[in-house]
């Protein structure tokens, strides 16, 4: 473990000498709120953002991925032959992510990055990408990361965590990644360590305190799935949902995509976008039957992955890290944390 | 507004008591400051969960269709003219809903308001035209005239068009000089900087379809998006694909649209999608002298044809 100092005004400096090797990406601001963005040269990092609408999903599972082209031109060679996209997988930083985004990935990494099977899109753009993350000295009322195994200076997934004291930032390098990420920007000013991790603690639980928000979640495990599947509350919860997609695009740990093909003269691709199982469109098979035709099937199917399927496939905790962005953004307020609770405390009357 | 909630209540607790309506459809409290959620009402019991505020932005109309039984909603004056679109539209019977109608003094602009403070807003209380939003770091008082969404503050149809009772008394409606000075300032852009202006708007969109989901009148069983066989528009993330959904959602909406501003109001990046309809709002106005949604007896302009309709682009 090492810890180093940055001096907030070397922190641009520092950060633009890391671009020759890196590409970076981090909170932009502009008039529709803040979100996780590639940062174009010049543009530095917005580090003291107190909500950022979507999250850092997208560094690696962008909403639109181009995943295979084939040029259909007859007269060249292969044609017709699909071909893996040529992506950059150059080194990229992510800056400034809160610590409950990065623990996302690593759920997210559980679906894409399995032992039957590697997305070698998501995985690559993963081996390429170091997470440097900044603690959150003040969460806000909608954060509820602690109860999700998460935190306002969670380690998990990060390979740099940041605090923010004023006028300079102490960093906790993590990890190799982290390591080589601090040298590419030439931070390399050591603190003391003890001192350093006495300072993150106190940090860190003077932030949790400030934690006000949770879900309950504790007896899900042990809830029969049909018990909870067939619950008489699906259609209150559903009542209100008008079936968008924003729970699922705001969602940082939601991985689900649809497959597309687009020609265009010559040129064909195959691409991925986020997909949402609010949408009719996502179980729409193409006889036309539709195994979750109505939005009460819908809703249910979110909550139920969220917090049952995705429980009892990886024993894990749930599929939420307890940013509260769904809870947000919701446009007529479904709040997962009623929901777990609701489902926490169902007991089926025989 | 915040005494009539007692008098909504009264009403739906007597429609439920006789069985005069299945279910209530208004609005309850929200689990975080500033929201609200629809709500379906079964029973008197439940009564106590109807809010009314204003922060009630969404369209209750679309919530009325598919309804078995007879349903009460409880209407402001855009959710009136929204009830009476899908009736002349037949996407209900007039004789299958029952309409609480609740003047209403506008609905505020929760991105405005967010926009004043450093940190997340953790209270919001009304009490007449003061507002007191308060976030972990300050609290500030402000003059809810002030934060109205645009569309409330150019609304001039706050009292419900069509009710079969009121839960207050009727409002004074705002006389406006000019009831589109936003089109007008975009009107006055040159072509390139207009053009602009609308790829700016969407550069954010996430294609969710909040706008489109919270919108009344889009009830189309399959939206021209979601359409596969054939495919009209790419499902990407690529701009022309993002503004041809915007594109075409508005011009279907021509004629239609109450300019409620559910779309602003649901939409999770605060895209002032409304910028799309207006347009197309006055100029129904300008040619056709038609507001949406207040005349059982007519169709939308666009949906029928009469001798008298313009001609001037017969050249």
């Amino acid at each position: 473990m090492k810890f180093i100092t940055i001096d907030k005004k070397d922190w641009t400096k520092g950060i633009d000498k890391s671009r020759k090797t890196y590409q970076l990406f981090g909170p932009v601001k502009d008039e529709n709120g803040c979100k996780i963005k590639e940062l174009d040269k010049d543009l530095a990092p917005e580090m003291d953002y107190h909500e950022s609408v979507m999250s850092a999903k997208s560094v690696l599972f962008p909403q639109t991925e181009t995943l295979l082209t084939a040029n259909l031109d007859e007269s060249v060679e292969d044609h017709h032959i699909m071909k893996r996209a040529k992506n950059e997988y150059t080194p990229r930083a992510v800056l400034g992510i809160r610590p409950y985004d990065a623990k996302a990935i690593l759920l997210v990494k559980l679906n894409f990055d399995t032992d039957e099977y590697r997305d070698p899109y998501w995985c690559d753009a993963y081996e390429a990408t170091t997470l440097v993350g900044l603690g959150i000295t003040h969460p806000g009322p909608f954060d509820f990361s602690t109860s999700v195994g998460s935190g306002p200076f969670g380690e998990e997934g990060l390979d740099i965590l940041m605090a923010d004291l004023d006028d300079h930032y102490l960093a906790k390098v993590l990890t190799p990644k982290g390591e080589a990420y601090a040298a590419a920007c030439g931070f390399d000013a050591a603190a003391d360590d003890k001192e350093s991790q006495a300072l993150f603690d106190i940090l860190q639980l003077e932030a949790e305190k400030n934690i006000t928000s949770r879900v309950e979640t504790d007896k899900l495990k042990d809830k029969a799935l049909l018990d909870l599947h067939e619950a008489p509350f699906w259609d209150d919860i559903a009542f209100a949902c008008i079936n968008c997609g924003t729970c699922t695009y705001v969602c940082p740990t939601c991985w689900c995509f649809d497959i597309q093909d687009e020609t265009k003269q010559k040129q064909s691709s195959r691409f991925r976008n986020w997909d949402t199982c609010m949408s009719p469109l996502f179980t729409r098979h193409a006889t036309g039957h539709n195994p979750r035709g109505a939005k009460v099937q819908r809703v249910r199917q979110r909550f139920m992955h969220k917090l049952k399927y995705f429980l009892d496939k990886y024993d894990q905790g749930i599929m939420c890290v307890g940013c509260g962005r769904c809870v947000k953004s919701c446009p007529v307020n479904i709040d997962i944390r009623q929901v777990a609770h609701t489902m926490n405390t169902f007991e089926k009357k025989d | 507004m915040d005494t009539c909630i007692k008098k909504i209540r009264a009403l739906a607790a007597d429609l439920l008591d006789k069985g005069e309506v299945e279910r209530v459809i208004g609005f309850a409290k929200g689990t975080i400051p500033m929201a609200t959620s629809p709500i379906a009402i079964g029973s008197k019991q439940e009564i106590e969960k109807l809010v009314f505020n204003s922060i009630c932005g969404l369209n209750l109309a679309n919530f009325v269709t598919k309804q078995k039984g007879k349903t009460a909603i409880i209407a402001k004056g855009c959710d009136s003219r929204n009830i009476v679109t899908h009736i002349v539209e037949n996407q209900i019977k007039r004789d299958e809903i029952y309409i609480i109608g609740v003047p209403c003094t506008g609905m505020v602009d929760k991105f405005k308001i967010a926009s004043l403070f450093k940190d997340e807003i953790t209270q919001f209380e009304e009490a007449g035209d003061t507002l007191t939003v308060s976030s972990l770091s300050q609290t500030q008082t402000l003059n809810k005239q002030d934060y109205l969404r645009e569309n409330c503050s150019l609304c001039t149809h706050r009292n419900p068009v069509l009710y079969d009772v009121l839960a207050a008394d009727l409002v004074e409606e705002q006389v406006l000089e000019n009831p589109f000075p936003d089109v007008d300032r975009i009107e006055a852009l040159d072509p390139d900087a207009r053009w602009e202006h609308f790829e700016n708007l969407t550069k954010n969109c996430i294609r969710c379809y909040a706008c489109r989901n919270a919108c009344p009148i889009c009830y189309c069983p399959t939206c021209f998006v979601d359409e596969a066989g054939p495919q009209w528009v790419g499902k990407g993330q690529n701009k022309t694909d993002v503004d041809t959904f915007h594109f075409l959602r508005a011009f279907h909406c021509a004629g239609r649209c109450t300019d409620c501003g559910a779309c602003v109001e649901a939409c999770p990046m605060g895209i002032n999608v409304r910028d799309f309809t207006r347009k197309l709002n006055k100029d129904t106005l300008e040619m056709f002298g038609w507001e949406a949604g207040l005349d059982l007896t007519k169709r939308p302009p666009l949906d029928a044809y009469s001798p008298q309709d313009p001609n001037d682009f017969i050249k």
